[in-house]
């Protein structure tokens, strides 16, 4: 962290929009939003924004704020447990592959090369499809599309930690290949993983916004922020609060996971170590 | 020499169609997942009506009674002879379909690719031409935007927006194709290229400011420079010159993307590409229609893909000989 603030003052401006985009998701979560986003109030529908509802009311009187906030932890349960699953699969995916080499290897290259012939969003896009619908077939669909990803950006440093003396000597040492793996290859590749952690949760949230706004995401009424800027389409010039509130909290988010990301690639990324 | 070169070639185009291969697997694994066949998916409700034996002569007829090794491999032979199916909702048979929307999404993608080389390029180089400076702060901050913003929000916004205030919608009348109106055809382009250019400039941006700088690092930049070649000559033939092969990398993976991942632009301009296929079918529960259209898809993907290897070995010689 203070790594981070000493190279990369943009990264620290990305870890406070996320820290007050987190506290807004907990509170989604705790059940403390100023009204139950779900709730249609219909005597107070397009209600401008006011004391009483920050970001207004939308078509069916329903608040906006709560709304916005319930889509954000929403949008960051579903790209947590996607790259989550996409992080532990795909490095060990990784580690294997570049590790054991020879059939697992080719076994391992052989379904990456297959799921990076489609284009990243088609294939969230069919996989959502053939899932049930619901906030978990999402994360499952997007992690799938990123598994390959993670894959791909381990195994060649493990490819070249292999050949290094101290994991040589570890071998010499008669320790097990599994116990190499994970004491002395793994924590050499952690910067290139959590780094691409981060880069991955901001398409991940832009992913699960898009499906949603397909009408492929988070079924409704669960508030989602793509599928609230679908419904908010017709009403721009009614109530332009329903489209920027729920956009602009979109891009808030993404903004501040690929600030993080750049920040954490400078500052911990060995290759830029040394530069400015 | 030309021994090893060949055989380079046919292991890649041995390894590619094994991937291909794989594709086919995946595409018809999946949509077997889904609960229900073409025969409900035809007829809804009403399939629960049927009676077991005519249950019976429609698994027949579409093959379903028979083993699903052998059900795969006869969609694969049909494929090969052109057949992907049939669109009962369109009367067409897919292959039409295809041959419609493909060039359709082929031409929204090489207008978004010209506008993002447009922005990307120029903007990459000024930033890194001076890299901490105010103009480097704004190159950043056009990546930043382009990546952050979602293609569907600009879209909605400049649609509304463009419609609105300047009335100008060309995208609410009929689609027409590039031969048969080109005027009505670059404006119902024109929004959805710069949405989808927008947003892939951002990475082209990265990539020439990554590449530029490190090249201008290098000794032959140096020599060059006290050679007393003329600073703007340096700066595009030395420099970009040799930053070329990593942006040409780059825009050859944001083409391919962009086969597939228009889907959301295409669909809130109506423009009848490939992407909205595939989502018009996942929507009326056409599964032929989705199966061989996402087939094509990865298909040209990895084609592109492909040609890109090949052009960056022709731009940077190096690649082919080590």
């Amino acid at each position: 962290m203070t790594a981070l603030a000493r190279r990369s003052p943009a990264g620290v401006a990305g870890v406070v929009v996320l820290a007050v985009l987190a506290v807004v998701a907990v509170l989604s979560y705790l059940g403390l939003l100023p009204y139950d986003p779900v709730a249609q109030h219909p005597p107070s529908r397009f209600l401008g924004p006011s004391g009483a509802h920050l970001f207004g009311t939308d078509q069916f009187g329903r608040d906006v704020f709560s709304r916005v906030a319930a889509g954000v932890g929403n949008s960051a349960l579903v790209a947590v447990v996607a790259v989550a699953f996409a992080t532990v699969v795909g490095t060990l995916g990784g580690l294997v592959a570049g590790f054991y080499r020879g059939v697992a290897d080719n076994a391992i290259g052989g379904v990456t090369n297959v799921l990076f012939a489609f284009p990243p969003l088609l294939l969230a896009l069919s996989l959502a499809s053939v899932l049930a619908r619901g906030w978990f077939t999402v994360a499952v669909a997007i992690a799938i599309v990123y598994v390959p990803i993670f894959i791909r950006v381990t195994r060649g440093p493990v490819l070249s930690l292999r050949e290094i003396e101290y994991v040589r000597a570890a071998v010499a040492t008669g320790q097990s290949r599994f116990q190499i793996m994970v004491r002395h290859v793994l924590p050499n590749i952690a910067s290139i993983v959590v780094i691409q952690v981060a880069l991955s949760l901001s398409w991940a949230v832009l992913t699960e916004a898009s499906l949603s706004f397909l009408g492929l995401g988070t079924p409704p009424p669960a508030p989602s922020l793509g599928s609230m800027i679908f419904e908010a389409r017709s009403l721009v010039f009614v109530a332009p609060w329903t489209l920027i509130a729920p956009g602009a909290v979109v891009v808030l988010l993404v903004v501040g996971l690929n600030l993080l990301g750049d920040g954490l690639r400078d500052t911990l990324d060995p290759r830029n170590r040394g530069r400015q | 020499m030309r021994g090893i070169v060949g055989n380079r070639v046919v292991r890649r185009v041995a390894s590619t169609l094994g991937t291909l291969f794989g594709v086919a697997v995946l595409v018809f694994v999946m949509l077997r997942a889904i609960p229900g066949n073409q025969i409900t998916a035809g007829l809804g409700t009403e399939a629960a009506g049927l009676a077991p034996a005519q249950l019976q002569a429609l698994e027949r007829y579409y093959g379903l009674d028979q083993p699903l090794i052998t059900q795969f491999f006869s969609w694969l032979g049909n494929l090969f002879t052109g057949n992907l199916g049939y669109s009962a909702r369109n009367q067409q048979s897919v292959l039409e379909l295809t041959l419609h929307s493909l060039p359709v999404t082929a031409e929204l993608a090489v207008l978004s690719i010209v506008l993002a080389l447009v922005i990307g390029v120029p903007l990459g180089t000024l930033s890194a031409s001076r890299a901490g400076s105010p103009r480097d702060a704004l190159g950043q901050l056009v990546s930043l935007a382009g990546l952050s913003i979602p293609s569907f929000l600009l879209a909605t916004t400049l649609l509304s927006v463009f419609a609105a205030s300047f009335g100008f919608n060309p995208n609410g009348r009929g689609f027409a194709t590039l031969a048969e109106d080109p005027l009505l055809n670059l404006q119902q382009m024109v929004l959805p290229a710069l949405v989808l250019g927008f947003g892939i400039a951002a990475p082209i941006l990265r990539t020439t400011r990554a590449a530029v700088l490190e090249v201008r690092s290098e000794d032959f930049v140096r020599t060059a420079r006290a050679k007393g070649v003329p600073e703007r000559r340096l700066q595009v033939r030395h420099v970009l010159g040799n930053a070329l092969v990593p942006i040409v990398t780059m825009t050859g993976l944001q083409f391919g993307y962009l086969l597939g991942g228009a889907v959301v632009v295409e669909q809130i301009f109506s423009v009848p590409g490939i992407g909205r296929q595939v989502l018009l079918g996942i929507q009326q529960k056409e599964y032929a229609v989705v199966q061989s259209t996402v087939l094509v898809i990865a298909l040209a993907f990895v084609l592109v893909n492909l040609l890109t290897d090949a052009i960056y070995r022709l731009v940077d010689p190096r690649v082919g000989a080590s």
